[in-house]
Order: structure tokens, then C-alpha cells, then sequence
């Protein structure tokens, strides 16, 4: 809840921080060569996506540092070197993150925000193209009672989307149930943990695979 | 007793008032409230103080609190400059009283120096071992002692309601509502500027205090919204909660932040904190006291099936479009029901729900049917439409050149005892049953002016006669959502018989 400036993390670290508190976490490889993004593209098993990975870089999409369905050694070699050139003043560290493709057509958001009056709160809200158009965003108050994440989940106005839709299965609302709790827990347990992100919260089949993500932190912890 | 039952019983509850700024001009704060003290018929003693010692009303004045005998006043209402409360206070103390109202202006309210003097006056409070409700308040009201301690009016009939509002004017409203239609209040209080005891604080009395059976609040920001959470939680684990909350637009908030000086909430997080806590929330203000009123007289519905019965078509299918919008379960109408109405009217009834008899009642069918569609266990809840249609046609009858010959008179008398009996036997049937009955016709308003005899039967039995269909199923849904937080609070299941 303090006002100092905070730490944006990597995707990279921010997922680890995530796993750390169980939030399962896709396999992937942070690399520094576009030879280390071929072989970690080999073992993970093509197709794979590449991103710029580095503190403070935000807006990757935007940045065009996010390189998608990469499908053969040469590619691969050809966009991490690309993308390790595009690395701006401060983003000397950054490095590629080399990732699996994750598949699915419904996208979600969520998050961990801190309120000035009730203090760390979970977001849930519809990602995907429409998501601003749309606005469809709730709240939870954390630390979730029993209920409260199955009712998040029913407090968006699209709710029926993570039903069985257009031949998707139903979300495994357990599952998403566990990221919401989770992320309250963090929103408790860590005060040094200012927001976190997760956008998008790809739903691969019945699963919710976290995509991206970004943790920040204060910078001077009370 | 509980401590906060113990520690707010002055404010609600007190034996005795000191009222300072008691002067002899009715235009002014002290005389007003003094006089609506004594208009109301304030159960306890009451010493208004005047330095000069005048008559107010034709009563005569205390000069000094020093002079009021130790321990017969037990709450101060204060009316005085916000510059000399300090020592009146003080002196208050003195002569046994343990909480304060304070009412005058000067306050956060009013810039630096008002901040100053609002922070001195907790710091005192507290070591006096005062409590403070305000300053910059309207009052309190408090039926049981039939206590109307305010700067202006309305004093509710008694009833279930207990008011928490951080606007003096919308806790007058949600009362003015009371006035309206019968369903009463137990206490009211306008926060003021929450300088000491804040919303969250009556809501805690609230829900422990047994002569309140729902609590209903305005907000515009909460200082603490961690402890609003829990405290709204814990009343919502016992009782229903009704909340309606301004500033939730953008310009609305900055509105919010200059009048109670508290920082708005972001509404999405507001809508959050609602669901997490069971909390009835409404977006208006006639909505907020609809609601209140629907869980002082009704009982909880098991479950969301509902029923929709009417004596004429178009109200019965805009209700049902309303039961759709609104998630209740607009259910089938059981072969049984439909087999036992069949044998009551005519065949031109709609035979389904809507429950539409399409004017085939005879003399006792309106009570016989809520009787049986109340009775039968797949309904948990019912809207009853079209009360009052008897009694208006009496209304035309009393009122022309033909009354009261030509057999007029009889049938008027006949259409005012239906009408009234028809109230009483949703009434009957919802509490013989344990399910709501909400009755609804536009006569509530439209005939309010000589008094329809229907919905005055409703206003007589306890509860609040909706003015539309929409009015009676908005409030319904909010009954069965609060039904349901309940049940799985308590881990019973719905649809169960409890």
C-alpha cells in the first residue's frame, strides 16, 4: 500500500513466484543465444512460442517482443536473434523466454490488486480480443472463504463462456478456483507482493494455463 | 449483554438527555430537537439547557449541566458551537453521561481548523470515557424508547428496521418510506462526520441488538473497509443487510469525497465486497427500503421457485418476463395445482404460470388458491398481483351520484372486505407456510389518495405492498440470494425443508 516505486519483475521470475506458491506453471527455458532457444525449442517440442524476457518489460505485445507458433530450428534462430536486437536501453539482461504453444480460444485475466480501504483484492475478469470493449471484471476481497472463488467466477456478466461453449469443454472451475484462492493467499501472506497479472490465463481445453504473467514488487518492502 | 450492545446502549437506549444550544427560537437546532423529543413522547428524562435559563415550549430550562443530578442523564445531544462543546462536554461528563451526539457543524466538515477541533474533541471523548456519534449529524431515533432525538424530521412507526446513513437526508428518506408504508424502524442514526464511532460500528450493535431484525445503510466510502468486510459478514451470518451505496460514478465520487470526506471505493471492488458479505445491495433509495421492508415482514424462501399468481393477464406476464431477468425459477405449474384451480373457475383460466384466473374468482377463490399454491412443496415463493381492483371499484361507487342507492352500498362494502381479506390471507398463507408472499398493484400509489382498501389490508398485516410487479420481484430475488448465502453458510441445502 505504499506509494514507492515498485519492482516489475520478469515474466520469467514472476512465474517462479507464482510456482512457488502453486500456481502450476508451463514448462519453459530462459535463454541468452538464439543456439540456446533452438535446443531448448527441441526439448520442449515444437511448435513454441519466443518473448523478450527482462525486468520491467511490460508491453510486449505492443513492443511486438512476443513471436508466436514457431515451427523449426531455422525460425526459431531467426526470431531469438531478432528479438535479443530489439533489447532498449536497461534491457541489456534480458534474455528469450522459449516456451510451448498453448492452445485454447478462451482467454481470462487475473490478478492481485491492493485497495486503499479493504487491502489486497483478486481480479478475475474476460481477456481475449474484446476484454476492454467489454469490461467484464470482479473482485474479490482476499484472503476467498469457501465459496467466494465460485462465486467470482459466477459474477462475470459472461460467466457462460467458461461453461461448455462453441464445442469447448466446461472450465475446470476447481482448478481456476485454486489460481483465485492462491492468489488471495499471496495477496495475505506476501505485503512485498504490490500486484500480479496474469494475462492472459489461457483456457487450454478445461484447463487455465497461465500465459504470461507480471509480478510487481515494492521496492522498499515495510 | 455484549460489549458493543453495552457500549452503545447510551445512544440508543439512554435513560436520560442533556441537550445543550436549547434556545427559545424554534427555527433553531437544540429547539427542535427538543421538541421533537417531547412531540414523539421520549420515554426518558430530558434536560434541555439554556444559560439564561428562558422557558422553550413553556417549560422551563436548566441553566447549567452542573445543576442536572448526577447520574439521571446518560446522553448528550449537542446543538451548541463547535468552540465551547469541549467544556460542555467536560461538564457532561461530570453529571454521568457516557456517550455523546453531537450535531453542531464546524467540524472535518469545515476545513483545518474544523479538523483540528474534531480531533480534539475524540482525544477528549476518549478521555472522558465518552463515546462520540457525529458531529455533523442529524440524530438518532430509537421507536423502543419512542425517542426522536433530531434536527428535523420524520419520526417512522416502530418496527424491525434498524438505519445506519452517512447522509442525514437519506436516512430521512429511507424513514419517510417508513411513514408511507407502515413497515417501521427500531432505530436510525445519521454518522455525521464519523469522527469517533463510524457505519460499521452500528451495524456490529445492530446485529447483536434484539429488537432489530434487518439493518439497512447508506454508505459513501468506509474508513476501514477490512473491518466493514468483517463486521458486514458477521450481521449478514445472522441477519440480513441492506445496502445502498453513492459515489459509484466517477463524478459521483468526487461529489462523495467532499461530503463525507471519505475516499469512494472503486465499485467494482465495492460489488465484491456485497457478494462476499451476503449483502442486499439496491440502487435506490425506494429500492433500499423496499428491500428492508421485504426481509422485516417476509419469511426466507428455500429455494428460487416462484410462482406468479394474478386475477388479470398483462401484470402476470410482465412479471414473469421479471422472474426470468431476474434468475428465479419461474416453475411449471404442478399437474396437481393445476387439477385443483381447474375445479375452482372457469375455463378460461391460464391453467400455467402465471397463475391468471382471468376474473373467474368467485368469493372465496383468492383466498382458497394462495392457500393451496402456498401449501404445495414445490413452491417456495409466490407474487400475488392485482390486489386492490375490488376496492376501486367500490371507490367509484361511494364517490357518484348513484351511492349508496340501487344495492351500491351492499357491494361496496362486499368489494372493501374482499380486498382487505385477500391482504390478510396472503399474509396468513406466507406465515401458516414459512414462504414469501410479495403483494403488488399500482393502487398502492394510485388509489393512495382515499386509501384502496387491499393494499391498506397489506400496511395492516405487517408488510409492504409493492407498487409494481418488477418492485415486488426485484426485492424477491434479493430474498432468495440472502436465502441462499444462509444455507450454505450454514451448510444446509436449498429446496430442503428446514
Amino acid at each position: 500500500m505504499t506509494l514507492a516505486v515498485g519492482v516489475t519483475l520478469s515474466e520469467f521470475e514472476s512465474k517462479r513466484l507464482l510456482a512457488e506458491s502453486g500456481i502450476p506453471i508451463p514448462a519453459e527455458r530462459l535463454v541468452f543465444s538464439p543456439k540456446e532457444a533452438v535446443l531448448a525449442a527441441e526439448e520442449l517440442c515444437y511448435p513454441v512460442a519466443l518473448k523478450l524476457c527482462g525486468r520491467g518489460i511490460a508491453h510486449k505485445t505492443e513492443r511486438k517482443l512476443v513471436r508466436l507458433d514457431l515451427t523449426d530450428e531455422d525460425d526459431v534462430n531467426t526470431q531469438a536473434e531478432d528479438l535479443l536486437a530489439q533489447r532498449g536501453p536497461g534491457e541489456e539482461h534480458a534474455g528469450v523466454l522459449v516456451s510451448n504453444m498453448i492452445q485454447g480460444r478462451r482467454e481470462l485475466i487475473v490478478g492481485l490488486e491492493r485497495d486503499l480501504q479493504f487491502g489486497p483484492c483478486v481480479m478475475l475478469g474476460l481477456g481475449g480480443v474484446f476484454a476492454e470493449a467489454l469490461g467484464d471484471v470482479a473482485f474479490a476481497v482476499a484472503p476467498l472463504a469457501p465459496h467466494d472463488a465460485d462465486d467470482l467466477i459466477d459474477a462475470l456478466a459472461y460467466a457462460q463462456i467458461l461453461g461448455r461453449f462453441r464445442g469447448e469443454p466446461e472450465v475446470d472451475r476447481a482448478a481456476l478456483g485454486a489460481i483465485l484462492e492462491t492468489l488471495g493467499r499471496i495477496g495475505q501472506d506476501r505485503p512485498d507482493v504490490r500486484s500480479i497479472d496474469i494475462n492472459p490465463l489461457i483456457v487450454s481445453g478445461s484447463h487455465p494455463v497461465v500465459a504470461d504473467a507480471l509480478v510487481e514488487l515494492d521496492a522498499n518492502p515495510a | 449483554m455484549s460489549a458493543i450492545l453495552e457500549r452503545l446502549r447510551p445512544l440508543f437506549h439512554p435513560r436520560g438527555i442533556i441537550l445543550t444550544g436549547v434556545s427559545a427560537h424554534p427555527g433553531k437546532f437544540g429547539a427542535v430537537t427538543y421538541h421533537n423529543l417531547l412531540r414523539f413522547g421520549f420515554k426518558g428524562e430530558l434536560y434541555p439547557i439554556n444559560r439564561e435559563g428562558v422557558e422553550v415550549l413553556g417549560r422551563p430550562t436548566w441553566r447549567r449541566i452542573a445543576d442536572v443530578p448526577a447520574g439521571s442523564a446518560d446522553l448528550a445531544f449537542l446543538c451548541t458551537p463547535a468552540a465551547v462543546n469541549e467544556e460542555l462536554l467536560r461538564e457532561c461528563a461530570r453529571a454521568g453521561v457516557r456517550a455523546a451526539f453531537v450535531a453542531s457543524g464546524g467540524y472535518g466538515e469545515a476545513g483545518e481548523e474544523g479538523r483540528r477541533l474534531e480531533q480534539r474533541l475524540v482525544g477528549l471523548a476518549k478521555e472522558l470515557g465518552i463515546i462520540i456519534a457525529g458531529p455533523n449529524g442529524q440524530g438518532i431515533v430509537s421507536t423502543p424508547v419512542s425517542m426522536c432525538a433530531q434536527i428535523a424530521p420524520p419520526y417512522p412507526p416502530p418496527g424491525p428496521i434498524s438505519m445506519v446513513s452517512q447522509s442525514g437526508n437519506i436516512g430521512a428518506s429511507f424513514m419517510n418510506y417508513g411513514v408511507l408504508t407502515g413497515v417501521g424502524f427500531s432505530k436510525g442514526i445519521s454518522c455525521g462526520n464519523s469522527a469517533q464511532l463510524e457505519l460499521a460500528d452500528y451495524l456490529a450493535y445492530f446485529a447483536e441488538d434484539p429488537e432489530t431484525r434487518v439493518s439497512l445503510a447508506y454508505l459513501e466510502g468506509v474508513e476501514n473497509g477490512r473491518r466493514f468486510l468483517e463486521v458486514a459478514r458477521a450481521h449478514s451470518a445472522r441477519k440480513p443487510l441492506v445496502v445502498l451505496i453513492g459515489g459509484v460514478t466517477e463524478r459521483g465520487r468526487s461529489a462523495a469525497s467532499s461530503h463525507t470526506g471519505a475516499l469512494a471505493s472503486n465499485e467494482r471492488i465495492l460489488a465484491g465486497v456485497c457478494r462476499q458479505a451476503g449483502i442486499a445491495r439496491a440502487e435506490t433509495v425506494e429500492e433500499a427500503y423496499e428491500l428492508a421492508a421485504t426481509f422485516a415482514g417476509q419469511p426466507l424462501p428455500r429455494g428460487p421457485r416462484t410462482l406468479v399468481f394474478t386475477v388479470a393477464g398483462g401484470w402476470g406476464v410482465l412479471t414473469a418476463d421479471a422472474c426470468i431477468k431476474a434468475g428465479l425459477d419461474l416453475i411449471p405449474l404442478p399437474d396437481d395445482l393445476r387439477e385443483q384451480i381447474d375445479r375452482m373457475v372457469p375455463a378460461r383460466w391460464s391453467r400455467g404460470n402465471p397463475v391468471d384466473l382471468a376474473g373467474g374468482e368467485t368469493r372465496d377463490t383468492i383466498p382458497e388458491v394462495l392457500e393451496r399454491i402456498a401449501a404445495h412443496p414445490q413452491v417456495d415463493a409466490i407474487v400475488y398481483l392485482g390486489i386492490g381492483i375490488q376496492a376501486a371499484q367500490a371507490n367509484a361507487f361511494k364517490s357518484g351520484a348513484f351511492y349508496p342507492e340501487h344495492g351500491l352500498k351492499r357491494m361496496v362494502e362486499f368489494h372493501e372486505r374482499q380486498d382487505r381479506r385477500y391482504a390478510f390471507a396472503a399474509a396468513e398463507a406466507s406465515e401458516r407456510h414459512g414462504k414469501p408472499i410479495l403483494v403488488a398493484s399500482d393502487l398502492v400509489y394510485t388509489d393512495r389518495a382515499y386509501g384502496n382498501a387491499g393494499p391498506l389490508g397489506v400496511q395492516e398485516s405487517g408488510r409492504v405492498a409493492y407498487p409494481s410487479g418488477h418492485r415486488a420481484v426485484r426485492a424477491l430475488a434479493q430474498l432468495v440470494r440472502y436465502a441462499r448465502y444462509r444455507q450454505r453458510l450454514e451448510g444446509r441445502a436449498p429446496h430442503s425443508a428446514s
